[in-house]
């Protein structure tokens, strides 16, 4: 997928004055955290399994190497064929090399924030392939033309009535404005490419070392129709999607669900373990799984480790005051929120990201909510120190700095700077004590609001004054 | 038991009736309070602006400068929470920095905790006409665990009742620099705040960071609310909420 991070902050401007997303949003807001909060509740040790589940991302992570080479032998003594790939190039072509290869003419999709990485559909299209989006919010972005806004609402930022112009345009059928007639119509017009689609790609929310599984959850059936119905079936997954054991799959699962929607389990669960065996009803005759890393080994051996815990349940974003005004849009690449502000320039780079760490108020929000403990505001800090050791941050900011911490380093110094500063503050705030209007940098402060004035003293000196006295 | 009472760089500058608010409560409740002269700054911006040597000398002197107290105290959430929470990952590539940072960290407390569960002050004999509402600072809430602290301690006040507005733990969007860097998000996060102050109707909206207090103000004035008082809750529990400071 392009990446437009670098107009972080002209699109958030044009979001936050968007009526339409702005409505959206706090519908949104109000229905994913509402529901978390009251999901987590049910579980009466939720912070003993977030430790666990933290724990268990952890070890994962440092022992990948055989977790997924136990995967591997396990999944192809299963019939699964197995490919490794680095590049988002090589997946691309790998997934269209499949299809070439078995005279596959039309694609089934499941979501897959993975497949958006790599721009797999367009790839597969301009190989001369129909690719379809199953997951509805993913078939809404599809027709729209556009891209997620959200990890697991990918269309969360468009109202009912986007959808319903939407639907009539490309259905060309009448205008409906009832949510369940919408989603009915949806079904009908996707319901023969199921059918007749030769191949089916899925993504992976995990991959069970010991059984050679993977493992995907849905709320609309599409994931299972997705992984059955076709003749071929496909699974693209990132390395560090690789769990031990089934018991570790069922301590994330009772996570998963409710840090994302608020649901105590996602109404689907599949676990696949190779192709369709003799004497089974359905599944396809051949399974290929295509391990990913994209970056995921760099960002392994680096002081990010901690991000590759996420298990994609969008709980940072829901809860961020950053997102919930602004959307996913501005974030400009597939992961938006807190986790894309890692992410991104962790696996596009640092310098076409350069406004994700900073756009972030330190909160702690996000890993509070964060199911797996990622300490997202530590992360996003350490890549504000490879700006500033890079030279990516800001002049003004960096020399600011340096001035700030010289000044503060020579208390005498500083004791006068702040007196002077108090003085000066106190004359420009008037009778009222309001700053209207900042110079330089706090023109930014002005512009919204006033800054209530110094009230002509330091601390300092007024305690110095009463120690003489 | 030597108390050492961090101002914090923006009271001392900005609103030093914060610290001679702190300085009156932890006297009265029998500390033998020391403010070292040289204290400047806890080095927060520089680290959240990735400027890690820069933080590093501040904390350091920091450390030094506090370096013969029982406890260091702080009118901030922010503030202590950048030495409790954060000075140990600052310093851990200088080994003998990082364990002064692990003992002083382990001595560090907002006021309002310490005046709660360390001197648990019982009494406070002050009166406050009014309804105020809190807002939970985020630094103070989630690094620092303040919640009910200033509650408790409000509830003291005579004169005084709390009226909780939706959503109070919600960010105001001040974040330091970001608040500079973001304006607009910034100015959106700090409009909502003062929608849920506005709709709760109280006297004064009270809070434990000054960092918020001057954003949560500046909005609510430019916005043309000049009635509602912005007060550190220092300074509501030490009674020293008129305007002047001496």
């Amino acid at each position: 997928m392009e990446i437009t991070s670098a107009h972080f902050k002209k699109v958030a401007g044009q979001k936050l004055a968007d009526k339409k997303v702005q409505e959206a949003l706090a519908r949104a807001k109000g229905k994913f955290v509402v529901a978390r909060a009251k999901a987590i509740e049910e579980l009466d040790n939720f912070e003993e399994i977030r430790r666990a589940a933290a724990d268990v991302r952890d070890h994962c992570l440092a022992n990948l190497d055989q977790y997924l080479e136990q995967w591997e032998d396990n999944a192809t003594a299963a019939g699964t064929i197995v490919h490794w790939v680095e590049s988002a190039e090589e997946m691309n072509r790998t997934l269209l090399d499949i299809a070439t290869g078995n005279n596959v003419r039309k694609v089934i999709k499941s979501k897959s924030m993975l497949g958006e990485e790599t721009g797999v559909n367009e790839y597969l299209e301009r190989g001369g392939i129909d690719v379809r989006e199953t997951d509805l919010g993913e078939y809404i972005i599809q027709q729209a033309k556009e891209y997620p806004s959200h990890i697991i609402a990918p269309a969360t930022h468009k109202s009912k009535d986007d959808i319903a112009t939407l639907f009539a345009e490309r259905h060309q059928r009448p205008r409906l404005d009832d949510i369940a007639q919408l989603t009915h119509e949806a079904r009908e017009i996707l319901r023969p490419h199921f059918l007749d689609a030769d191949m089916g790609i899925t993504g992976a929310n995990f991959l069970v070392a010991e059984t050679g599984s993977t493992m995907i959850v849905t709320n609309e059936g599409n994931g299972r129709m997705t992984t059955t119905l076709p003749r071929i079936h496909v699974a693209i997954a990132s390395i560090e999607k690789c769990i031990p054991t089934l018991e570790d799959l069922s301590l994330l699962m009772r996570l998963l669900a409710r840090s994302a929607t608020g649901q105590s389990i996602s109404n689907y669960l599949s676990v696949t373990t190779g192709p369709r065996r003799d004497g089974d009803s359905d599944g396809p005759e051949q399974f290929h799984v295509i391990l990913v890393d994209i970056g995921r080994t760099r960002v392994l051996g680096s002081e990010l480790r901690p991000a590759l815990r996420c298990i994609r349940c969008g709980a940072c974003m829901n809860h961020c005051p950053v997102y919930q005004n602004i959307g996913g849009h501005a974030y400009g690449w597939v992961y938006p929120g807190p986790i894309g502000s890692v992410l991104t320039p962790a696996y596009v780079g640092l310098e076409k990201a350069v406004d994700l760490p900073n756009a972030a108020t330190f909160c702690n929000q996000c890993s509070v909510a964060c199911p797996v403990k990622i300490p997202l505001p530590d992360l996003m800090r350490k890549l504000r120190e490879k700006q500033t050791e890079l030279k990516l941050a800001p002049a003004g900011q960096r020399v600011a700095m340096r001035v700030w911490a010289w000044l503060a380093s020579r208390p005498t110094l500083y004791a006068w700077a702040t007196k002077l500063a108090a003085r000066v503050g106190k004359i420009a705030g008037g009778r009222q004590g309001l700053v209207h209007r900042l110079p330089l940098v706090g023109a930014e402060w002005t512009r919204g609001r006033d800054l209530p004035a110094p009230r002509g003293k330091t601390f300092r000196e007024i305690y110095a004054a009463r120690k003489r006295s | 038991m030597r108390v050492g009472l961090l101002i914090t760089c923006l009271a001392d500058l900005m609103r030093p009736s914060i610290g001679l608010a702190a300085l009156k409560l932890l006297e009265r409740a029998g500390c033998d309070v020391v403010v070292p002269s040289t204290q400047t700054c806890c080095g927060q911006p520089g680290y959240n602006s990735g400027d890690r040597p820069a933080a590093q000398a501040l904390a350091r002197k920091l450390i030094s400068e506090f370096s013969d107290c029982d406890y260091v105290v702080v009118p901030s959430g922010s503030c202590s929470g950048m030495i409790k929470t954060h000075y140990v990952e600052l310093l851990s590539e200088l080994p003998e920095a990082r364990a002064k940072a692990e003992w002083l960290a382990a001595r560090t407390w907002e006021l309002t905790d310490f005046l709660a569960n360390v001197v648990r002050l019982d009494a406070i004999d002050v009166r406050f006409d009014g309804t105020v509402t809190y807002h939970d600072s985020c630094a103070g809430l989630r690094e620092m665990g303040v919640k009910n602290q200033p509650r408790e301690l409000l509830a003291k006040v005579s004169g005084l009742s709390i009226r909780e507005m939706h959503d109070s733990e919600q960010c105001c969007g001040f974040g330091g620099t970001f608040a500079i860097k973001y304006g607009d998000i910034s100015v959106r996060l700090a409009d909502l705040k003062c929608d849920e102050v506005a709709k709760c109707k109280a006297d004064a909206l009270v809070l434990g960071d000054l960092g918020c207090m001057l954003n949560i103000e500046g909005r609510l004035r430019r916005r043309g609310d000049n009635r509602t008082k912005v007060l550190h809750v220092a300074e509501v529990l030490a009674g020293m909420t008129g305007e002047e400071v001496e």
